[in-house]
């Protein structure tokens, strides 16, 4: 199977403090992979990196093919990212917003155009291409954010906790989109505070104090913790945390 | 105690939005009430008026013997509010916001700092950094004390622990618990189902209205589907082949199972067949307690 991400001893420091210590993991094409961990753990840190927006202080890896350190603008241009704070210009009409990140990873006009029409389509959202995003029904805010993330057809998508706050009926609705756009061979790369949806994970890595302290299937973890839940073994690992968020 | 009485609030041109549909509820002495709902349901407009930060349209808000929105200055000094967003001062350190909302009060660290312990002890290190350099996790714990340091009557709480982790999550929850058993009312709004259980009673709350409101277990009592979980390998085709089962009504993943609801001649056996015909082999179908998620997906 490919690779479409490989890390390894990816640290980050800030001053004598490490954020992340010497990470090492790889993900597959298609899976879905979760990155969860306690708040301070390093998460955001970690994943800062691995978009291209920070640059290690040790490690190597690559990207949907790219180096983190050498190629990392490349990165971001062929990567999606969503997360529940960022997402949508919520001035901007629904159609307009899909052509701005469109343009944005350099989609040519009439590709967009017809992209537009195939996705407004699928997504049964036609009459309202001239909505402002803002009057949106929060659950279509989310699809339509989704969908702009992978709209330039990334190898690998981000998530960054999409779900937060969102109706429980919602949060499956969401994870049945990822589900559809790993069958379609996007990666996705998800963080998420909802132990529930861990298991919706093909793999799932857990961070404890800048390392990852668990790399696993759900089921596989559940096993080796011997702990009836995702919520247990998430709860195993952080009581060995040593500092504090 | 808390009264709230047909509390009304809309917003836009013409009321277009209704925020609040006419809510009644009341909270006693030592509970924790839940408000359970998505964003966007109208937990924060509710919130809001009860803090005195909003007038309602029409209806009121009783907090412990003083209206909301006549006697807001009354109410300001009783209650203890930790709004959604963090809204401490960025550039004050901990220490520093904490003196703040104290001398406010007319009222010291010193004096009440029994309180407060439990939570600030574990921010205290760091109580000369700068509030806007805290994490997610250290912020929330300085806002709940900056929201307790005048020892409030009511503790209002928005929200308090969207994109905390769960272990974090946890903790807070221990910590409301103790400071219920002190006497004070805490009114606690989530979109995380497996808090309702550690309130004393919640309210469902959907589109501007309670659409149930009771114990936890009087809830999960009230469920009326027929609830069965399915397990297996291939979960993502599992559940596209459970919708084209007839028999099943409603299926939703839920965690490493799947929940399915289904009519009332549904029997597990034929299901297995059916299952089993499509290439699912080694599938588990059992009754399944509901939880206050199945209930609030019911709805």
């Amino acid at each position: 199977m490919n690779k479409v991400m490989e890390v390894s001893g990816l640290t980050k420091k800030f001053g004598n403090f490490t954020a992340v210590d010497h990470i090492s993991f790889d993900v597959t094409e298609g899976e879905i992979f979760g990155f969860l961990g306690a708040n301070g753990a390093g998460k955001t840190t970690a994943m800062q990196m691995l978009c291209g927006i920070s640059m290690p202080t040790a490690g190597k890896g690559t990207v949907a093919g790219y180096d983190i350190i050498k190629q990392n603008e490349l990165i971001k241009r062929n990567i999606g990212y969503m997360s529940q704070k960022f997402s949508l210009y919520e001035d901007l009409k629904v159609w307009e917003n899909i052509r701005l990140f469109g343009g944005i990873y350099g989609l040519r006009e009439k590709i967009i155009a017809e992209k537009t029409d195939a996705l407004l389509k699928r997504l049964d959202f036609e009459q309202e291409r001239n909505t402002l995003v803002k009057y949106l029904p929060l659950g279509w805010k989310q699809k339509l954010a989704f969908s702009v993330a992978i709209f330039h057809e990334p190898k690998i998508v981000f998530l960054d906790e999409p779900t937060g706050g969102v109706d429980p009926a919602m949060r499956r609705q969401f994870w049945e989109m990822i589900y559809e756009a790993a069958d379609q061979g996007i990666t996705v790369f998800v963080t998420t505070h909802y132990m529930d949806e861990a298991e919706y994970c093909n793999r799932v890595s857990i961070m404890v104090d800048g390392r990852i302290d668990a790399l696993d299937s759900p089921a596989a973890l559940r096993h080796q913790f011997k702990a009836g839940s995702m919520d247990e073994v998430f709860r195993q690992l952080a009581r060995e945390a040593e500092r504090g968020d | 105690m808390i009264e709230v009485n047909k509390l009304c609030k809309s917003y836009g041109k013409q009321g277009k939005i209704n925020a609040l549909n006419g809510i009644s509820f009341t909270v006693d002495e030592g509970e924790i009430f839940g408000v359970i709902g998505p964003v966007g349901a109208g937990k924060s407009s509710l919130f809001r008026i009860m803090a005195s930060l909003l007038l309602p349209d029409s209806g009121t808000a009783i907090m412990n013997g003083h209206d909301a929105a006549k006697d807001y200055r009354k109410v300001r000094q009783i209650i203890g509010y930790m709004p959604e967003r963090f809204s401490l001062y960025q550039d004050l350190s901990v220490e520093e916001n904490l003196t703040f909302f104290a001398t406010l009060f007319n009222t010291s660290i010193e004096e009440n700092y029994h309180l407060i312990k439990d939570i600030y002890q574990q921010i205290e290190p760091f109580k000369k950094r700068r509030a806007g350099a805290l994490s997610g996790g250290m912020k929330q714990k300085l806002a709940l004390s900056c929201a307790l340091i005048h020892k409030p009557e009511i503790l209002i709480l928005d929200e308090p622990t969207t994109g905390v982790d769960p272990v974090s999550r946890k903790e807070f929850w221990d910590m409301l618990g103790r400071l219920k058993e002190q006497g004070i009312i805490i009114l606690v709004s989530t979109a995380y189902m497996d808090e309702a259980s550690r309130c004393d009673r919640i309210a469902l709350m959907r589109e501007g209205e309670f659409i149930a409101t009771d114990t936890p277990r009087g809830i999960i009592e009230n469920y009326r589907e027929i609830l069965w979980s399915v397990e297996g390998t291939r979960m993502s085709a599992l559940l596209t082949a459970l919708r084209g089962y007839p028999e099943v009504k409603t299926s939703f993943a839920f965690g490493d199972k799947h929940h399915i609801t289904v009519d009332e001649s549904f029997q597990p056996d034929a299901l297995r067949h059916f299952l089993a015909d499509k290439g699912f082999h080694d599938v588990r179908v059992e009754l399944a307690e509901p939880t206050v998620e199945d209930c609030f997906m019911a709805m």
